[in-house]
């Protein structure tokens, strides 16, 4: 039956001759491998990625997440899967469109065939056993989509995996991702010992005859793909001689907390923030710190605040909705001036929004957000390898600057995974003892420096340094104050900070020539997709260069100089902007997207944006057509 | 390396304090209002427990309550409304070593910060938490809060206040892991020095709701009580308030009260009149969430790298192949 129906959907396949074949060389390719939630879908794409880590293969997986826990079996909305991008040179970002796609049912492949995500003639490695099931409906349903698909293009292969698992496990669910990983392993030519390690790792925790299980499953999807497909890759690596590390942007942020030497994280759950909050209650502990949920997002970030007054800076980890419940909190840290480090995942918003899905949406918020003139650092790492060291960075800032640091990351970078060189561990990560000498006579808590605005902070513990910190305007005593000088005194030390620490950033690199027809300006996730848009197009012999963003506010120096360098400047972001082509959008209505808006005002040049929130990273392919479509029209 | 910092401070000698020594700025509450009497005993108790002011911290949250830590020579925390509790769990969290207290108002606590109230009695962390229940907001200009006797007269009331009085005894007895509760009274401020005494000592979070007087606002709202010494009920024990002779002649209408026991302690503090002054309920057995948390650990360099390193060997990808989950040497 299994050799009936592959052979049906195998155009032009030579079956017999199939274990001879040729494996083609590729220099990437992207697969997907979807199923209905809890079908392990994910956890085969990670160990795929794994694999193709080992191997030296350059990767980036991002997560494909239904917005439900246990959303309807075999509904377009519940897809869960992976998408894993492999190639042989470094990836910095998910790429286009799939190449090759496991399914483990027509439905949750429809919904990826509409958002587009499939390359025209994707090949779909389809399971086959709703073709014959007992319920005609779905029978019909699968039958009408796979011949919908072949009718698009598409190389379908349907597959008795179910089946086939069947004749090593009596529970088809629980294993069919493995098969399916086997599949993949011997479709791209990668090491079946090293697939049978990564399962080892990946099932590590549970005992040894769940392994072999899932081995054998491995393995016989291997040996079936080996003895039945007509196709075959290669995708050839070259392996790091460095160690390398591979986990998300979220694990990342919580290894990064503890290198960092903060000791407490108070947060609250929320997507798609919580998981590196797991990631830190799982290991947290065993160095000595501690995570703790609070009751709601306002007691998180109090709570952080009080943690980091009495003893070393404190985090708090968040995404959009928790950041405006932060924002009152996040106002008295300013006030106040204690340090801080919140993160904040971005997801779709406003409100609710899209909780699972990507979105540069909050860039503005953290800027300008609190009440009054509440100035703080805006970084936003641009890889995986930026979020851990981002928070190094954002614990010495805030504690050198007395100042809360936003740590802009987003979805995209929280579930993506990526290799990257395994950090050299240095003490100079780490913050420093509470200090509990004693303060000097006659020293002030707020003894601002009249030109970096800095002054020494005293902790509960020093003695001579006992004062009462307060929200309300206050002197260089910290007494309330309403007397209108002294109030623009606070204002202005707490601002003049932001242009001490900007003194001491590096002029941002331009990404190709420092000259040229088009810059492309971005901040945080999509500085990987920008510059292969960039590659791809220079190779085309277009002028385009691009600058990328990690600091926000302050900006570093020398941008209106790069700025000037080019006839024309564009940001790409992941969130809304005017679409110059709606009828009641002229140059007096558009709304700019933040860094757009930003750049204009600080470097006073036209700056054009486009940007894109379709829940989805931004692809290189449509950054390039973007920045041809801008080249094209000249400026207009 | 896993051991507590505060075990690690030698004490070098005992230092002694006078009065002074906590004695801050002068207090710009009105004259009368019943904050002057608690801060008074809160001074007096620093100076008996001999508390290093610079070991001390009083946080606070918006309010007149609120003003207090400005009062004090010891550190203070004068964050935002509703939230000292928060702040406050976070100050312990990170330094156990620290003797913290809480200062909140019946608007500060049981309205805009009733949510944090709530779980700071579960986290039960070793806090002194003192409620300044004047029943109306004073620092905004009279308005109901909701502590507010039913039919109270204010400015977002003028027709009078709808709803009955929260009762911020019963709610606190309903919270799982209630560990002190206590009522007092600022116009008796021997007992009330007694009260937050006894609160201070108590291991866990030790809530201390003081019915206050407001002269501005409430003006002659408690005399009834005041001119009464009948209408407060004192609850003595041998492991509670225990009444000087002077007080117990004043204080005629007293009760024997075992404070381990809940459920009378629920009866008691669901009475208004007679107010109830005394230890409505202690269990010294209920765990401190700082405790459970392993708060103060002391982390050393090496300590966090072995972690950290264990932590990356669990995600390397290594060069040769056979060393999956080795640390180069």
């Amino acid at each position: 039956m299994t050799a009936t129906a592959t052979k049906e959907a195998k155009p032009g396949a030579q079956s017999p001759r199939a274990a001879k074949k040729e494996a083609a060389t590729l220099p990437e390719h992207i697969v997907e491998v979807i199923s209905d939630s809890g079908e392990g879908a994910q956890r085969c794409g990670q160990a795929l990625a794994g694999i193709g880590a080992r191997m030296g293969n350059g990767i980036w997986t991002t997560e494909i997440i239904p917005a439900e826990i246990q959303p309807p079996a075999r509904s377009v909305a519940g897809a869960s899967g992976i998408r894993i991008r492999i190639g042989s040179k470094r990836v910095t970002n998910g790429g286009d469109e799939t190449d090759l796609v496991v399914a483990f049912n027509e439905q949750v492949l429809i919904g990826r065939v509409q958002a587009k995500e499939l390359k025209p003639g994707c090949i779909i490695l389809l399971e086959n056993m709703w073709r014959e099931h007992r319920d005609a409906k779905i029978v019909e349903s699968y039958a009408k989509t796979v011949d919908a698909l072949k009718k698009d293009g598409f190389r379908v292969y349907e597959i008795a995996m179910e089946t086939e698992c069947k004749k090593l496990v009596a529970d088809a669910r629980r294993g069919k991702n493995m098969f399916a990983l086997g599949m993949l392993c011997s479709i791209y030519s990668l090491d079946l010992k090293l697939a049978a390690d990564q399962i080892a790792l990946t099932f590590g925790k549970k005992d040894q005859k769940v392994i072999d299980t899932n081995v054998a499953l491995m393995e016989a999807g291997a040996a079936w793909a080996e003895a039945n497909l007509d196709f075959k890759y290669s995708i050839p690596a070259t392996r790091s001689k460095e160690p390398q590390i591979v986990i998300n942007g979220n694990t990342a942020i919580g290894l990064g907390v503890v290198a960092s030497g903060m000791d407490i994280c108070a947060m609250y759950p929320i997507t798609p923030a919580t998981s590196a909050s797991h990631y830190l209650s799982d290991v947290f502990e065993r160095v000595g710190g501690l995570v703790h949920q609070a009751e709601d997002e306002i007691a998180a970030c109090a709570f952080a605040v009080g943690a980091s007054y009495a003893g070393k800076c404190a985090v708090t980890i968040t995404s959009g909705p928790g950041y405006s419940l932060k924002q009152e909190a996040i106002g008295l840290a300013v006030m106040a001036e204690i340090p801080l480090v919140v993160v904040n995942v971005q997801r779709g918003g406003p409100s609710t929004g899209q909780p699972t899905k990507v979105e540069q949406g909050d860039l503005m918020a953290a800027m300008f957000g609190s009440h009054g003139d509440a100035p703080k650092v805006v970084m936003a790492p641009s890889s995986i390898e930026d979020c851990f060291y981002s928070m190094i960075t954002a614990r010495k800032i805030a504690e050198t600057f007395g100042m809360v640091v936003v740590v802009l990351s987003d979805a995209s970078l929280a579930t993506a995974q990526q290799p990257f060189p395994r950090p050299q561990f240095s003490e100079d990560w780490l913050a420093p003892p509470v200090d509990q000498t004693p303060v000097p006579a006659g020293a002030k808590p707020y003894d601002w420096d009249p030109v970096t605005g800095l002054s020494r902070r005293f902790k509960p513990g020093q003695p001579g340094g006992m004062h009462t910190l307060t929200g309300l305007a206050h002197d260089r005593d910290s007494h309330v104050a309403y007397d209108p000088a002294i109030n623009e005194e606070g204002l202005r030390h707490r601002s003049l900070k932001l242009a001490a620490l900007q003194k001491t950033l590096k002029i941002p690199p331009v990404y190709g020539d420092p000259k040229g027809d088009l810059l492309i300006v971005g901040w945080g996730s999509t500085k990987g997709v920008i510059e292969e848009a960039v590659d791809r197009l220079r190779a085309e012999g277009l002028k385009v260069s691009s600058l990328h963003l990690r600091f926000i506010q302050p900006m570093p120096s020398g941008l209106k100089e790069i700025l000037k360098s080019f006839k024309q400047v564009m940001t790409v972001e992941g969130t809304w902007s005017d679409r110059p082509e709606d009828q009641l959008i002229d140059e007096e209505s558009r709304r700019y997207s933040p860094l757009a808006l930003l750049l204009r005002a600080r470097c006073l040049v036209d700056v054009d944006c486009w940007t894109e929130a379709r829940g989805q990273p931004i692809k290189p392919g449509t950054v390039c057509n973007v920045i041809r479509a801008k080249l094209k029209s000249g400026g207009k | 390396m896993n051991m507590m910092a505060t075990q690690c401070v030698i004490q070098l000698h005992a230092e002694h304090h006078a009065l002074e020594d906590y004695q801050g700025g002068v207090p710009r509450w009105c004259s009368g209002c019943g904050d002057n009497a608690i801060l008074a005993a809160v001074q007096r108790l620093c100076r008996d427990e001999n508390l290093a002011p610079e070991r001390t911290v009083f946080v606070s949250g918006i309010g007149c309550s609120s003003r207090l830590p400005h009062y004090m020579k010891t550190y203070g925390f004068h964050g935002i409304h509703g939230r000292a509790f928060p702040v406050a769990e976070g100050i312990k969290m990170a330094r156990p070593d620290l003797a913290v207290f809480v200062n909140t108002g019946d608007g500060d606590c049981c309205s805009i910060g009733a949510a944090h109230w709530i779980h700071a009695i579960r986290y039960n962390m070793n806090l002194t938490v003192i409620l300044h229940d004047n029943n109306v907001y004073g620092l905004t200009k009279k308005q109901a809060s909701p502590t507010s006797p039913i039919g109270l007269k204010t400015n977002t009331t003028p027709r009078g206040s709808y709803l009955e009085a929260l009762n911020p005894l019963t709610v606190t007895l309903g919270v799982q892991n209630v560990s002190f509760v206590a009522q007092g009274v600022d116009w008796a401020p021997e007992l009330l020095y007694d009260i937050v005494s006894a609160a201070y000592r108590h291991r866990g979070f030790s809530f201390v709701r003081i019915v206050q007087r407001c002269p501005e606002f409430m003006p002659k709202a408690f005399d009834p009580w005041l001119h009464d010494p009948g209408r407060t009920l004192i609850l003595t024990h041998k492991d509670g308030l225990q009444l000087s002779p002077s007080s117990a002649k004043t204080y005629k209408h007293q009760q024997e009260h075992d404070p381990s026991n809940i459920d009378r302690a629920r009866e008691i503090a669901s009475c208004d009149d007679p107010i109830p002054v005394g230890i409505l309920y202690r269990n010294p057995e209920v765990p401190c969430y700082e405790d459970l948390r392993h708060a103060g650990q002391m982390r050393t360099p090496d300590y966090i790298k072995a972690g950290l390193e264990k932590e990356f060997d669990k995600f390397t990808v290594w060069p040769d192949e056979g060393a999956p989950g080795q640390s180069p040497a």
